[in-house]
C-alpha cells in the first residue's frame, strides 16, 4: 500500500508535496508506452487517412472507425476485467486520452463513447445493467450517447424539462424530452437520458436504447469546428423505458451528473495535451520549412519565442495532468480495498479532486486554444487556408472552452469548491488566511541565506500561496456569504490558484526528473520562465481582487505583500525561450 | 509448421539523426527504437499465415541480437502477435556478426522458415539475411514481396523487372522480404499487449563471431541549397543559370 501523503483536493492551497510522491511522464511504463503507441498507430492507420470524409460528417465512417478502436480493445480501457476491459489505472486511462486527443473529431467521438456514454453505466448501474451494456460498450458492439443538455437547460442543468412518468402497470417510465448538442447521437445504441420522474425536483437517469420506439435523432448540427463528430437533437416522444433501466436510485440523476461531468473534466485535460503536441509539431515542422528574406522562419526571435511558449504552456499543463491522475488513482485504490466496487470506488476518486479536474479543464482549454492560435500565427497566411491541419486544430480547439461545464462555470468551481471543501474540514484553510491576512504589515518574501535552485523555487510557490490565502480571507471577510456572487473576484482567485498548481506540478516534475537523469538546463528555463510569468500574473490577479474587496488604506498594504509574496529571481526570459524553442527546431517535432 | 521472423530495432524513422564520437557513431540519446519496418511487415505476414488454418503454420518466433534495453521491441512484437522470441544478449556491430548470433540461436531453435527483412532502415546493409542463410546452410529466397502457403508447401512472390515471378522452394529456407510483403503493419491490440507480458523470452549468450567492418565516419548530405524562381517571361535567365551556375546544359 502506497504510504506518500495523498493530499486532499484543494488542499494543494496549504500544504507542499514532495517532488517524489508526484508521478510524472518520465515514468510511464514499457507498458504503458505500448498502449499510446498503439493509439498512435491506430490514428495514423485509420483516422488521420479517413479525415477529410470525416470532417463531412459522415456518420456511417464515423461508427466504422469507432468499432475497430474497440477491436482493438481501446473502448475498454476504464473498464474492468470482469466486464470485458482492460481495467487500466487511471494514469493510463488519462494517457490514452492524450494520446487519442491527436485524433480531432474522432477524438471526441471516442471520448464521449468511452466516457459520458459508458461510465455512468460502469459507475452507477447494478450488476445486470453493467452485464447488459457495460461489456458490450467496452467492446464497441454498443456506442453510447450522453443526454444532459436541453434547450432551457445548459449550465443549469437541474432546470431539465424532460420528464418521466411511472405507467400504470407500473412496468415502464414513459420518457417525454428534448436533448440537445448530444456527441454520437447519430448513430449511438445506448443513452444515459436524464429526466424528473412526476414532480421531482431533481433529476434521475434511465439507460435508454436508440431503437426504442419513439425516440427520434435530428439531422446533425452544422458547427464551427469537430464538424466530423456527429451532435444532434434528440427527442423523446411516449418512449417506454423498462423500470429495470433506472439507472441509480430515484432522484440520483443530479449527483450523477455532476460526477460524469468531474471525470469529463478531467479526461478533458489529458486529451487537449495530444491535440495540442500534434499544433505544436505542425507549427515547428512548417517554421522549419518556410523560407523569407532568405533564411527559415525559425530562426526569427518572434517565431522562437512562439514555438516557446507553446512548449512552456504544454509542460506545464501536462505536469499538472499527471501529478492529478497518481493522486486518484490512490484514492481509487483506497476506495476499492473500503467499498469492494470498482465502478463506485472509481467514480468516487475522479469527484473527490473536482477542485483539480475543474483547473486541468480550464487551463488545459485554453492553452490548448492559445497553441492552435500562434500555430496558426505561425503559418501565416497558410494557417488560414482549409488545406492546413492547424485551420482544422484552430476551429476544433474552441469548443473545449465550452462543454464538459464552460470554462465560466469551471473558474466559479474552483474557488468555490476549496472553500467549501476546507469549510466541510477537508482541511485547514480559513484560521491559516486570518493569520496571514492579521500579519500583513511584517510580511517579507522569506528569502533565506543557502537556498538551493529548488528550495528557492518551493518558497515562491509558498509564497503564491499565502497571497491566494490573503485575497480569499480579503474577499469573504468583505463580501462574506455574497462572495458566491462576486464572480469577478472568485475567478481571480480561481485564476491565481491554477497558475499555482500548474507551475507547482512543473517545479515538481523538474524537481523529480532532475532525481532521475540528473540537471537538463532546458527543463529550467521551462520552469524559470513560467515561475517567472505566475509571479506577474498572480500580483494582477491579487491587486484586481484587492481593489474590489480592500478599503483605500489597506491597499498600500496589499499591494506591498503582493509585491513580496511573487518576488522571485529575475529571469531573461527571451534568452531562455530562445533555447527552449532550439530544442524543438532542433528536433523538429515536440520531444520534451 | 514453425515461422521465425527475425526483427531489429532501429530509430523511429522521423528521428533526426546526431552524430557522436567524431562522426563515427550514432548520438542515440532521446531516440525512439521501433521495430525495423521490414521486419515489422514480415511479422504481419508470418502472423496471417499462423492465422490461416489451412497454412499449416503453427508458431511465429521473433530473433533479434540486441542488448537488454532492446527488449521493448520484442515486447512490442509479442504484442502485436508473435507466439514468444528469443534475444541474443549482444550489441551488434556489423552484419556477418549479427547474422552468425542469428544463425546460432535460431540453429538451436526449431524452425521450417526464417523471414528477414531486406534491409534495416538504419544502415541498410541488406547483407543479414543471406548470410542467415549460409551459416544455417539452406536456400534463401531474396526480394521476396509475397509469401502463400499451397499443400503445406510454400509459394513465394517476387517483383522483377517488368514482372512478377513465382518461386517453389523447399522447406526449411530464408526469405528476404520487401515492403510489399503486407499492406499495413499490424497494430498491438490491448489484448495483445496484455498477453505479451507473460510470453516467453529465451536469452542466448553470444557465439563468438568476427567483427569483419569498422564505421571509419558518417556523413550527412549537404543541405539543399535556396531554391531559384524565375520568371515565366525570361526564359533567357533560365538557360544562363542551367549553363553557369547549375552547368548541366
Amino acid at each position: 500500500m502506497e504510504s506518500r501523503k495523498l493530499l486532499k483536493s484543494g488542499e494543494f492551497l496549504v500544504s507542499s508535496t514532495d517532488a517524489a510522491d508526484i508521478f510524472i511522464p518520465e515514468e510511464f511504463s514499457e507498458e504503458q508506452k505500448m498502449i499510446a503507441q498503439t493509439c498512435r498507430d491506430f490514428l495514423e492507420a485509420e483516422v488521420m487517412p479517413a479525415m477529410t470524409d470525416l470532417e463531412k460528417c459522415d456518420r456511417e465512417l464515423m461508427k466504422a472507425i469507432l468499432k475497430k478502436s474497440g477491436e482493438l480493445g481501446l473502448m475498454g480501457i476504464s473498464i474492468p476485467e470482469e466486464y470485458g476491459g482492460f481495467g487500466q489505472d487511471f494514469i493510463t486511462q488519462m494517457l490514452v486520452a492524450e494520446t487519442t486527443g491527436a485524433g480531432a473529431s474522432f477524438s471526441v467521438a471516442f471520448m464521449a463513447h468511452c466516457g459520458i456514454g459508458t461510465l455512468p453505466i460502469m459507475y452507477y448501474g447494478n450488476e445486470d445493467q453493467r452485464r447488459r451494456y457495460v461489456t458490450k460498450l467496452a467492446s464497441g458492439e454498443l456506442l453510447g450517447a450522453y443526454c444532459l443538455t436541453e434547450p432551457g437547460a445548459g449550465s443549469d442543468a437541474n432546470a431539465g424539462k424532460t420528464g418521466a412518468k411511472l405507467s400504470d402497470d407500473g412496468k415502464h417510465y414513459i420518457v417525454n424530452g428534448q436533448k440537445m448538442w448530444i456527441t454520437n447521437a447519430g448513430f449511438a445504441d445506448t443513452l444515459v437520458v436524464f429526466a424528473k420522474i412526476d414532480n421531482d425536483r431533481v433529476l434521475s437517469a434511465f439507460i435508454i436504447e436508440s431503437a426504442y420506439p419513439g425516440v427520434v435523432i435530428g439531422p446533425d448540427e452544422h458547427k464551427m469546428g469537430i464538424k466530423g463528430s456527429s451532435t444532434a437533437q434528440i427527442y423523446f416522444n411516449d418512449v417506454k423505458v423498462p423500470v429495470e433501466n433506472l439507472l441509480g436510485k430515484r432522484g440520483e440523476g443530479f449527483r450523477i451528473a455532476l460526477s460524469i461531468l468531474h471525470m469529463g473534466r478531467i479526461k478533458l485535460g489529458a486529451n487537449v495535451l495530444g491535440a495540442a503536441k500534434e499544433a505544436i509539431n505542425d507549427s515547428v515542422k512548417y517554421a522549419n520549412e518556410r523560407k523569407q528574406f532568405g533564411v527559415l522562419i525559425s530562426s526569427f526571435g518572434a517565431i522562437k519565442n512562439k514555438l516557446a511558449e507553446q512548449v512552456i504552456r504544454l509542460y506545464a499543463s501536462e505536469s499538472a495532468v499527471y501529478r492529478v491522475s497518481r493522486d486518484i488513482d490512490d484514492l481509487m485504490n483506497r476506495y476499492k480495498s473500503e467499498c469492494g466496487d470498482k465502478g463506485r470506488a472509481a467514480i468516487d476518486a475522479i469527484s473527490h479532486y473536482a477542485v483539480e479536474a475543474a483547473i486541468l479543464k480550464v487551463a488545459g482549454s485554453e492553452m490548448l486554444d492559445f497553441v492552435v492560435d500562434e500555430a496558426v500565427q505561425i503559418h501565416g497566411g497558410m494557417g488560414y487556408s482549409a488545406e492546413m491541419d492547424v485551420e482544422r486544430a484552430y476551429r476544433d480547439s474552441r469548443i473545449n472552452r465550452i462543454f464538459e461545464g464552460t470554462n465560466e462555470i469551471n473558474r466559479l468551481l474552483v474557488s468555490d469548491t476549496a472553500m467549501k471543501r476546507a469549510m466541510k474540514g477537508d482541511f485547514e484553510l480559513f484560521g491559516e488566511a486570518e493569520k496571514l491576512y492579521a500579519g500583513l504589515e511584517s510580511l517579507t518574501d522569506g528569502k533565506a541565506n543557502g537556498e538551493t535552485y529548488h528550495s528557492e523555487n518551493k518558497r515562491y510557490l509558498a509564497n503564491f500561496k499565502k497571497l491566494i490565502l490573503i485575497c480569499l480571507h480579503g474577499s469573504l471577510k468583505k463580501f462574506e456569504k455574497g462572495l458566491a456572487h462576486e464572480q469577478e473576484v472568485m475567478n481571480n482567485i480561481a485564476n491565481m490558484m491554477m497558475e499555482t498548481y500548474l507551475s507547482e506540478s512543473l517545479a515538481l516534475r523538474i524537481g523529480k526528473l532532475e532525481t532521475l537523469r540528473g540537471e537538463v538546463p532546458v527543463y529550467r528555463d521551462i520552469l524559470n520562465v513560467n515561475i517567472w510569468e505566475t509571479s506577474y500574473l498572480l500580483r494582477k490577479e491579487a491587486m484586481d481582487a484587492a481593489c474590489a474587496f480592500a478599503s483605500p488604506e489597506q491597499l498600500p498594504l496589499l499591494a506591498r505583500a503582493a509585491g513580496e509574496l511573487t518576488r522571485v529571481n529575475f529571469v531573461n526570459a527571451k534568452d531562455a525561450r530562445r533555447r527552449i524553442a532550439d530544442k524543438l527546431i532542433e528536433d523538429n517535432i515536440y520531444k520534451f | 509448421m514453425n515461422i521465425v521472423v527475425c526483427i531489429s530495432n532501429v530509430p523511429d524513422t522521423t528521428t533526426r539523426i546526431k552524430f557522436a564520437e567524431g562522426s563515427s557513431a550514432i548520438d542515440t540519446a532521446g531516440i525512439q527504437w521501433v521495430i525495423n519496418p521490414w521486419d515489422e511487415l514480415s511479422l504481419t505476414r508470418a502472423l496471417e499465415l499462423r492465422d490461416d488454418p489451412s497454412s499449416g503454420v503453427k508458431k511465429v518466433t521473433v530473433a533479434h541480437a540486441g542488448p537488454a534495453s532492446s527488449e521493448p521491441t520484442i515486447r512490442k512484437a509479442l504484442a502485436i502477435g508473435a507466439d514468444d522470441a528469443i534475444r541474443v544478449n549482444c550489441t551488434p556491430s556489423d552484419a556477418y556478426y549479427t547474422a552468425s548470433q542469428l544463425a546460432a540461436a535460431i540453429g538451436k531453435e526449431g524452425f521450417d522458415i526464417v523471414i528477414c527483412g531486406i534491409e534495416s532502415s538504419d544502415f541498410n546493409g541488406s547483407a543479414v539475411g543471406g548470410m542467415i542463410s549460409e551459416f544455417l546452410g539452406i536456400p534463401s529466397v531474396s526480394s521476396v514481396s509475397g509469401i502463400s502457403m499451397e499443400n503445406g508447401m510454400p509459394v513465394i512472390t517476387r517483383e522483377i523487372d517488368g514482372g512478377r515471378e513465382s518461386v517453389k522452394v523447399t522447406l526449411p529456407f530464408v526469405a528476404i522480404v520487401q515492403k510489399g510483403i503486407a499492406k499495413e503493419p499490424r497494430i498491438a491490440s490491448m489484448r495483445g499487449i496484455m498477453a505479451a507480458r507473460t510470453k516467453a523470452v529465451r536469452l542466448y549468450e553470444p557465439v563468438d563471431a568476427d567483427c569483419l567492418t569498422e564505421i571509419a565516419g558518417f556523413e550527412k548530405p549537404a543541405p539543399r541549397a535556396a531554391c531559384k524562381y524565375v520568371d515565366p517571361d525570361d526564359p533567357g535567365k533560365l538557360i544562363e543559370l542551367l549553363q553557369n551556375e547549375a552547368k548541366v546544359i
